[in-house]
């Protein structure tokens, strides 16, 4: 059987609709070479030449596959799969010859769809799977329906997609869930973006362009004030003269906090960043999860996060953190690297001098020196060279935070006080539709840490000191130049705030419920459901029995309209009558015609024997004799609804 | 012995027993114990799909993978209530099979009701020798379906026991029934090439002549089917006067009969087949003719109505009576 030119287009356009949203991680030439073929395969089935010699189609395959091999350096991975999987379908399509190619190019595109959730899973994306999905299936319909027409095939289509959607919402909510991995990934399986494990010039200044989500926070109570939302990440120690590392800790035990005071509880939902730590706000007691926390109070996970992650975490604002820390500790907060930064050396050494007992005032001569120093904030900070703290300090004096994070941390070792650098959020955007922060990564901040002895470790921010707005309000208003910041991290008018927070508060609810459906969650709310021991198996019956029970709703549906009895209006009239009658203990036997049963009627009531005949001799008339009108019709309903005996 | 044999026998043993196999008669409901379901080679190769999807679905997390899988899954559910609701619920009757000559194609004629607001698609009616129609039944009406079977042999021809199925919608499901009507198709034999016909006998037997009655044209009278085309009087279905035939008077008084035992020594099919060559041209002619057979004759007579008889009897000369 020759495959039609409508079908061929069908075909197409499937190929063509699951692989446009991958335009835009394949390369250039990839979706070049797509296109034409697609316009190639469009021109053959609207001209009804014949397709290209089989010679031809191989040569292109190999030549593709070769080219692919060279463009990615592998044949193996992820993004080299999706690329060939594309490609080969769009060639499959100009090897059409039979029904059974048309499935396997209908097969092809579904699994296609898949792919295109590696790079995005958001509503968008789910909305236009739908209509992919109605296309596919209209074409896959149109496989077995011949010449049907485009718009009866579209809705055997539409009508099939949106039956299955109450049965796969059961199979969605009661299949269990496993944890994966099932095997090994390859490194690209997950998207990364966000806080690294170290700091360099720059560093923070790139993230804050970046609008992507963080992670969003639902607060028990009240949120704490703006100033006060330090989301620690990262503890930075080790530096070797341009970048801030995390190095070893000296020890294994955790953190330890003494007269802690102010307590919060807050939920977390953490976007993937294919690392290990969780945020908290400063300083974190303890999470819902399985978790390590670090003697420099970071959390981590047991494993990468690559997957949505929601947790419940207990914070306390005020504390005296590790007023007890270790000697070996210690020594690590105070080193540096030798013969570097001769500047800011003697800088650090004179208010040593000024106050040789007095670290705190030590504190407060380097914030004091940021805030009149004449120091600016900016995203653009110019490059620095080796003595990267004595350029900063004393010519360019500009920086992002990550500069006056480094550089505070830095005087304070030289002049012999133990400070760290802390890497994380701060702030946070309040949506008020969802009631929930939403951090995004350029909210990532750095700022540091002091050891004053009794009073443990106390955080500075000596971005603080030099835009207090940052800390305050936002970066939008610490910055000269917001043009460059990232959308959102701008002012943009009300109502487009308003209508993104709706939209973020949407999809924070889907990423809640719907991508965020994992093991934990499926259990949570299947809990909340009223089920109780959950186990996989008894999950699996009542997803069978749910699809049992749905699958016997929707026979009964589609069956319903196999069979339409007609009833003539007159005789559905006559037959109200008769069940009147049969009420009263007169049933019409089936041999009887009209005239029997009245007259049969007439002898137990004569009183009603005019009546009677009259109806009779309508009925008979209506029906019989073709005395049919739309106005005695209706006189003879009004007859037999008035009827009593 | 051969393999294919061990395995067609059983396969038919196992059919048999398995589906009833009785003659049927009158009108046929397509109700849920007469329609079988079972997946197709192309389920199988959906499900494979599906498996890989849910293991992608798995192993990367993918919420929205475990929609799209569980759509598609669904979906193929549905498709099999989808087959099987486009057989359910379908009536059908055998029609009239006009008779063929061996070697023709005898169209059985199937009536098929769909009682439903439900347009069915692509239901495919085939024997057991792979000859198919294909065929959509709009909602509420009956529709007609010829089934073309070669008739190779004078006599009847049954329709066997016939397969209706259909894989709509998506080809991974397919349901089928099976049909067997009591009805068959008579096959005359195939005619013999063109040959003259015998001598006619006068009504008195003397004569010799032969027949040149054709001439005197005695009148019009209406068509019936199975008139010769040649008597049709084209004139008149030019002055619009409907279809007519002409009648000639010479025919009456001359007789002929085409008399089994004046043939020659041939074989008997060749007989019959020589006969029924006959019957059709003394018929195109408009002669009075009647048919000898060694199990009985038929007067001489003509029309449409004679040649229909003189063929049953040589369609089914030698054949049991049932």
């Amino acid at each position: 059987m020759k495959l039609s030119a409508p079908l061929t287009y069908g075909l197409i356009a499937c190929i063509l609709l699951v692989s446009t949203p991958h335009t835009d991680h394949l390369p250039l030439w990839v979706s070049a070479e797509c296109s034409a073929l697609l316009l190639w395969r469009a021109y053959l089935a609207r001209s009804g030449k014949a397709l290209p010699p089989r010679w031809l189609l191989l040569g292109i395959t190999v030549f593709s596959v070769m080219a692919i091999a060279v463009s990615f350096r592998s044949l193996f991975g992820r993004e080299v799969g999706v690329t060939l999987l594309i490609l080969l379908s769009a060639l499959k399509l100009l090897e059409l010859k039979a029904v059974r190619d048309a499935t396997i190019v209908v097969y092809l595109s579904c699994f296609i769809i898949i792919t295109n959730f590696f790079y995005s899973q958001s509503i968008p994306t789910a909305a236009f799977m739908m209509a992919t999905l109605l296309v596919i299936l209209a074409t896959w319909v149109h496989l077995q329906t011949g010449d049907l027409a485009f718009k009866p095939r579209l809705r055997i289509g539409g009508l099939l997609l949106l039956q299955a959607i109450p049965l796969s919402l059961i199979l969605f909510v009661l299949f269990p869930r496993v944890q994966g991995p099932l095997w090994g990934l390859p490194q690209d399986a997950y998207a990364s973006s966000g806080l690294s494990d170290t700091m360099s010039p720059g560093s923070m200044s790139r993230l804050s362009l970046n609008d992507a989500v963080a992670f969003r926070v639902t607060f028990d109570t009240d949120a704490p004030s703006r100033d006060r939302m330090y989301w620690r990440g990262p503890v930075l120690w080790d530096f070797d003269g341009t970048t801030w590392k995390r190095g070893r800790n000296a020890t294994t035990l955790k953190g330890e906090l003494q007269d802690a005071g102010m307590p919060l509880s807050y939920t977390v939902t953490l976007e993937p960043h294919n690392k290990h730590w969780l945020f908290a706000l400063d300083m974190p007691e303890k999470l819902s999860i399985n978790h390590r926390l670090t003697p420099d109070f970071q959390l981590l996970s047991d494993k990468p996060v690559n997957a949505r992650l929601r947790y419940r975490a207990d914070s306390f604002l005020s504390y005296r953190a590790n007023v007890d820390e270790l000697p070996r500790q210690l020594q690590r907060a105070l080193n540096l690297p030798r013969g570097l930064n001769p500047q800011a050396q003697q800088l650090a050494e004179g208010w040593r001098k000024l106050h040789p007992h007095d670290d705190a005032a030590i504190v407060r001569e380097v914030m004091r020196h940021f805030n009149q120093g004449g120091y600016v904030y900016t995203l653009e900070p110019p490059l620095l060279g080796m003595n990267g703290i004595d350029e900063f300090l004393f010519q360019s004096k500009q920086g992002f935070c990550e500069h006056y994070a480094g550089s505070f941390v830095y005087l304070l070792r030289a002049a012999g006080v133990p400070a760290r650098v802390v890497t994380g959020y701060q702030g946070g955007e309040y949506n008020d539709l969802g009631d929930y922060y939403i951090l995004r990564q350029s909210d990532a901040h750095a700022w540091a840490e002091v050891w004053l002895g009794e009073r443990g470790w106390i955080r500075y921010d000596p971005t603080a000191a030099i835009a207090p707005a940052r800390i305050e309000s936002g970066l939008s208003a610490a910055v000269s130049n917001p043009a460059i910041l990232p959308f959102m991290a701008r002012n943009p008018p009300p109502w487009l705030r308003a209508l993104r927070f709706n939209w973020d508060a949407l999809a924070n609810q889907w990423n809640q419920w719907v991508l965020g459906y994992n093991t934990e969650t499926q259990f949570a709310f299947l809990t909340r459901l009223g089920m109780e021991d959950i186990s996989w198996q008894k999950m699996a019956l009542n997803m069978l029995a749910g699809v049992f029970i749905l699958v016997g709703v929707f026979t009964l549906l589609l069956l319903r309209r196999l069979v339409v009895r007609q009833t003539d209006p007159v005789q559905a009239i006559w037959l109200k009558l008769c069940r009147k009658l049969e009420k009263s203990g007169l049933p019409r036997a089936t041999h009887e015609g009209p005239l029997d049963y009245v007259a049969r009627v007439n002898a137990a009531y004569p009183e009603r024997s005019e009546v009677m005949n009259d109806l009779a001799t309508r009925y008979i008339a209506l029906r019989y004799q073709l005395l049919q009108d739309e106005l005695s019709l209706q006189a003879f309903k009004r007859a037999v609804a008035a009827f009593k005996l | 012995m051969k393999l294919p044999d061990i395995r067609g026998s059983f396969k038919q043993k196992f059919r048999n027993w398995a589906f009833r196999r009785t003659v049927e008669t009158g009108t046929v409901l397509l109700n849920q114990r007469r329609i079988y379901i079972l997946p197709t080679r192309q389920f199988f190769g959906f499900a494979f799909v599906l498996f890989l999807m849910l293991l992608g679905d798995i192993n990367y997390n993918l919420s929205l993978g475990y929609v799209l899988t569980f759509l598609l899954a669904t979906t193929g559910g549905l498709s099999m209530l989808y087959a099987f609701r486009n057989m359910a619920q379908l009536e059908i009757h055998a029609g009239y099979v006009e008779p063929v000559f061996a070697g023709e194609q005898a169209r059985f004629v199937f009536h098929f009701n769909n009682p439903g607001s439900l347009e069915r698609h692509q239901i495919h009616l085939h024997d057991d020798e792979g000859h198919e129609t294909v065929f959509d039944l709009p909602a509420q009406t009956s529709t007609s379906v010829e089934l073309a079977l070669p008739a190779t042999q004078r006599g009847w021809l049954d329709s066997g026991r016939l397969t209706l199925y259909t894989r709509f919608p998506l080809g991974l499901f397919n349901a089928w029934s099976y049909i067997h009507f009591d009805v068959r198709a008579l096959v005359y034999p195939r005619p013999a090439p063109p040959q003259a016909l015998p001598v006619a006998a006068a009504p008195d037997g003397s004569g010799k002549t032969t027949i040149r009655g054709d001439d005197d044209f005695a009148g019009l009278r209406n068509y019936v089917p199975g008139d010769a085309m040649p008597r049709i009087a084209w004139k008149a279905l030019a002055r619009e006067q409907g279809l007519q035939v002409k009648e000639f008077s010479a025919q009456q008084g001359q007789q002929l009969w085409l008399d089994w035992s004046q043939l020659p020594d041939i074989a008997q099919e060749r007989k019959l087949e020589l006969l029924t060559r006959w019957v059709l041209d003394a018929d195109a002619q408009g002669l009075h003719y009647g048919l000898k057979l060694p199990d009985g004759e038929v007067m001489p007579q003509q029309g449409a109505a004679h040649r229909a008889e003189c063929l049953r009897r040589l369609a089914l000369f030698g054949m049991p009576a049932s």
